[in-house]
Formats: C-alpha cells, structure tokens, sequence
C-alpha cells in the first residue's frame, strides 16, 4: 500500500516538475550552479574510485586467469569490458546514489522543515519544478562525461598497475583492451547512466521534497533517498540490459 | 478584505475548524488569537490555500478561493506576501537577493530596478546597509524578521500573513516587529492577518481580534472590548498571565 501511495505520489511531483519553468533566466542562474555541484564536485571521488578498480581489478584478473591455456591480452579485455559494461556506469551509480542523492535528500528536506518550500509556493512559484528540475537536467547531462571519465582513469590504472607491478607486459595489457571491442557497449553505458542519474536525482528530490519533521527526519529522508535510488537502479539495471544487450 | 464564510475543516476525521465565519479588514491588522491546538494555524492555512477546506467560501475581495484552479491560486499569491515564524530566508541567497527573489520572479523590471526596489524595502525595515550582502545566517533572528518583511512587501502585496512573527525574539525586538508590519499594514494600505498567541502583540496592534476556541470563532472585537468580555474561554485565555490579571483590575 505504501508503495503504490509512494509511487502515486512520486508521479504527481514528476508531474509538476516536468513542466517549463515559470521563468527560465532563474533556470538558467540555478542550473550551471547544480552542474558543478552534482558534476564537478563529483570528479574527484569519481577519479579515486575508477583508478583504484581498475588496478584491482587487473591484479585480480592477472591472478584468477593464469592459465597458459588463455590468451596474454585476456586480463585488458576483461578489465574493459568490466568497466564499459558494469563499473562505470552501474557501481559508478550506487556510489553517487550516496554522495549526489543524500546531497539533493538532504538541501531539500532541510528546505522543506525550513519552510523555504512554503515560501516559495506562498510567493505562488511552483516550488517542485524551481528546485528540482535543474538538479535533474544538469546530473543527467553530467553523467555520461562523468562514465567517460570513470572508464578512461579505470583502464588507465589497469595499464599502470600491470606496468608497475610488473604481472604483464605492456603490449598484452594494449592488446587486450582494443580486442574485440564493440563501440555499442559505450553507447549502452552512457543510456543507462542517464537513466540512472534520472533515477537517482529524482528519486531524492522526492525524498527530500516530502520531508516533515525536524533535523532527525531530514536524516531519514536522506537514507531512505539513498537505499531506494539503490535498489531502484539495480533493478532497472536488469530492466535495460535485457532490453539493450539481448 | 479577506471574507471567511462557513468554513469546515476535518483531518482524517478530526473536525478541526467547525463554522468559522470572520471578517479581515483591509488597512487593519487583523489578529487570529487562540491556545495551542485550537486550530488558528490551520486556520491561516486554509486561508492562504496551503489547506482545502471541506466546506465553505474565502472570499478575497469578492474572488472564493476554493473555486479556483492551481493556476489562479498562484496568481492570487502574487497578491500576497508571508512572514513566516522562522523566517524561511533561503539561506544559499545573501539578504538583498532574498529581498530581490520575488521582484526576478514575476517583475519585468530592470536589475538595477529591482535592486533599487529591494534596497528601498529594506531600508523601509530599518536593517543596516552593511548587512545587505550578509547571508541570513550572519544577522540576527530580529534582523532575519526584518529581511522576510522586506521581501515580503517587495511586491507591494494587498495581503499580508504573519505566522507568529514573535516567535523566538525578546521582548523589546518583538515590540518592534509588531510596530513595522502596524505601520506597513496602514501605509500600503494591506489587508494584514497575524497568527499569534503573545498577548503583548495583541494588545499593541489588535485592531480586529478573531479568537478561535476547540475550533469555533468563540469572539471577534479588537483590544479595547477584549477586557470588558464576558467569554470564559477568552478571558482564560488572555489573561492567564498574573500581568494581564493586574492589567484587567486596574481597566476596571
């Protein structure tokens, strides 16, 4: 019952913040604001992550795959093709569901129990549409740059961590991830981030725009923000990838 | 003027406002008064549309707001300006682009227009210059008042809603915040309701005193007749106070 009341209700407030901004110089004033914060200030946890993955992920993949009986460039194609179709963009997602849906949960909600919210509707602006709708448009714009950057420092830290650590050659790292690759996996990685910055964005907004209370229900609706975006996009994650790799 | 005619308001079965029938006079500070839980918030409330009311009619100058549609509502709240009991100052804007938010929103005006309007409004308020690109969170909660009166007027509303404009000042800020929305409520000639349950406002500025009891309009007058009542639940109410005793003996 709740779910269906909660997924009413998430409809509804999409209803009311897909729509044109009542004024689109206060659009364009919020939305470069929301860029660097949900994108910009994302770039560094982005950047340790997708680095760190990438060299764990090739000395894992050197270490389970050494049988003579594979090919030398196996550990690349393996380490590329687990962050083109997989790291990048799903766990990418999970780990900003917590950084970038707790932030939107929580500027929200604390506007909410303000009554910042009431403010603005009293001042007769849709409220929904004026805070939430740039938030939306610039995470969803930022992602795929965000899964681009993610791929290029995780198979860059695979090449590095080979190279360092001495467990492959440099030629069989090269050769592995440009083996067999299907530029349509990048393409399937970039639709399904959106979707999922979509997911995420949206869905803490929701959290956030539904707050009550005091500084303790803030906190829930932050959480609540993020396991449900979490649970959201993995779900949908099965969802797309029947629909676009099968 | 704000015509409040026959309103019921019930949630999830409890009847909260039963009848309440009032009057709120244009130029006049009009003061809703009542304990905790009389159903005075959900009273404003209702009147400014946050509520649907089950049943009956608000009229503002004649225009029922339960008839119309979101659209109007919201151009009916450009009408309207609010002071809130926290003062809900968007805390990301400095003081004069909090002022200046409502002018950007629905003014055609020019930038240097609107920040003349909004300089002007908070000089009107007496808030320092200095402060005027201070965040809300930099000046104190008289002055945060002062900020959301300010942007409150920037629009020249024709009504004007204070929720417990006292809230959380002392004695001597709050005396002052009660003269600025009397003066600004006769100057702009607005249609000003307040929400309150501090007696000292009420005896300052209540030119038409509405109090509201178990949800019922139990009295409506202003501060001369409020001593020379015979209503148990008002006099309860106002002079709970051993002050406000000894202010009664010495009227009568």
């Amino acid at each position: 019952m709740s779910l269906l009341s909660d997924t009413g209700k998430y409809v509804l407030l999409m209803k009311r913040v897909l729509v044109a901004p009542d004024r689109w110089k206060m659009f364009f004033r919020q939305f470069p604001k929301e860029l660097e914060k949900l994108g910009l200030q994302s770039l560094p946890i982005v950047a340790i992550i997708s680095v760190f993955i990438g060299f764990i992920m090739t000395m894992q993949t050197k270490l389970n795959t050494s049988n003579p009986l594979l090919p030398v460039y196996t550990t690349g194609l393996v380490t590329r093709d687990t962050l083109l179709l997989e790291f990048s963009s799903t766990i990418l997602c999970l780990i900003l569901a917590g950084k970038v849906g707790s932030n939107i949960a929580s500027e929200i909600g604390t506007m909410r129990i303000t009554e910042q919210i009431d403010a603005l509707e009293i001042m007769g602006v849709n409220s929904a549409n004026y805070l939430i709708l740039p938030k939306i448009i610039a995470f969803v714009l930022m992602m795929p740059f965000l899964v681009i950057f993610s791929m290029a420092l995780g198979v860059g830290g695979g090449y590095f961590v080979g190279v360092l650590t001495d467990i492959m050659t440099t030629g069989d790292y090269l050769i592995g991830i440009q083996y067999a690759f299907i530029p349509y996996y990048v393409f399937y990685s970039l639709i399904k981030s959106m979707l999922f910055a979509f997911i995420i964005s949206s869905v803490a907004a929701y959290y956030g725009y539904y707050s009550y209370g005091g500084a303790l229900d803030v906190g829930k609706s932050s959480t609540n923000a993020v396991v449900n975006g979490s649970i959201l996009i993995l779900f949908f994650n099965i969802l797309i990838t029947k629909l676009m790799l099968n | 003027m704000i015509e409040v005619k026959n309103v019921d308001k019930s949630f999830d079965g409890n009847h909260v406002l039963k009848n309440v029938s009032a009057i709120f006079e244009t130029g006049k500070t009009n003061m809703i008064i009542g304990q905790s839980g009389s159903g005075k918030t959900v009273l404003m409330k209702s009147i400014i549309g946050l509520h649907r009311i089950d049943k009956g009619r608000i009229e503002y100058d004649g225009r029922n707001l339960p008839d119309m549609q979101m659209k109007e509502i919201r151009v009916l709240r450009r009408e309207v300006g609010m002071l809130f009991q926290g003062s809900a100052l968007f805390d990301s804007a400095t003081v004069l682009e909090n002022v200046m938010y409502p002018l950007e929103m629905f003014s055609d005006a020019s930038k240097e227009e609107m920040v003349e309007r909004a300089r002007f409004c908070l000089k009107h308020v007496s808030l320092a210059e200095k402060s005027f690109n201070l965040a809300p969170s930099e000046i104190s909660g008289g002055m945060q008042k002062r900020v959301a009166i300010a942007r409150a007027i920037a629009l020249q509303p024709k009504y004007l809603f204070c929720d417990e404009p006292n809230s959380g000042l002392d004695p001597k800020t709050s005396l002052i915040i009660d003269q600025l929305i009397h003066e600004i409520t006769h100057e702009f000639d607005i249609t000003t309701i307040i929400n309150s349950h501090d007696m000292n406002s009420v005896m300052e500025i209540g030119e038409n005193i509405i109090f509201i009891d178990k949800g019922k309009m139990a009295w409506q007058g202003n501060k001369g007749d409020i001593f020379h009542v015979d209503n148990e639940a008002l006099n309860g109410f106002v002079f709970a106070s051993e002050l406000f005793k000894q202010v009664k003996k010495a009227n009568q």
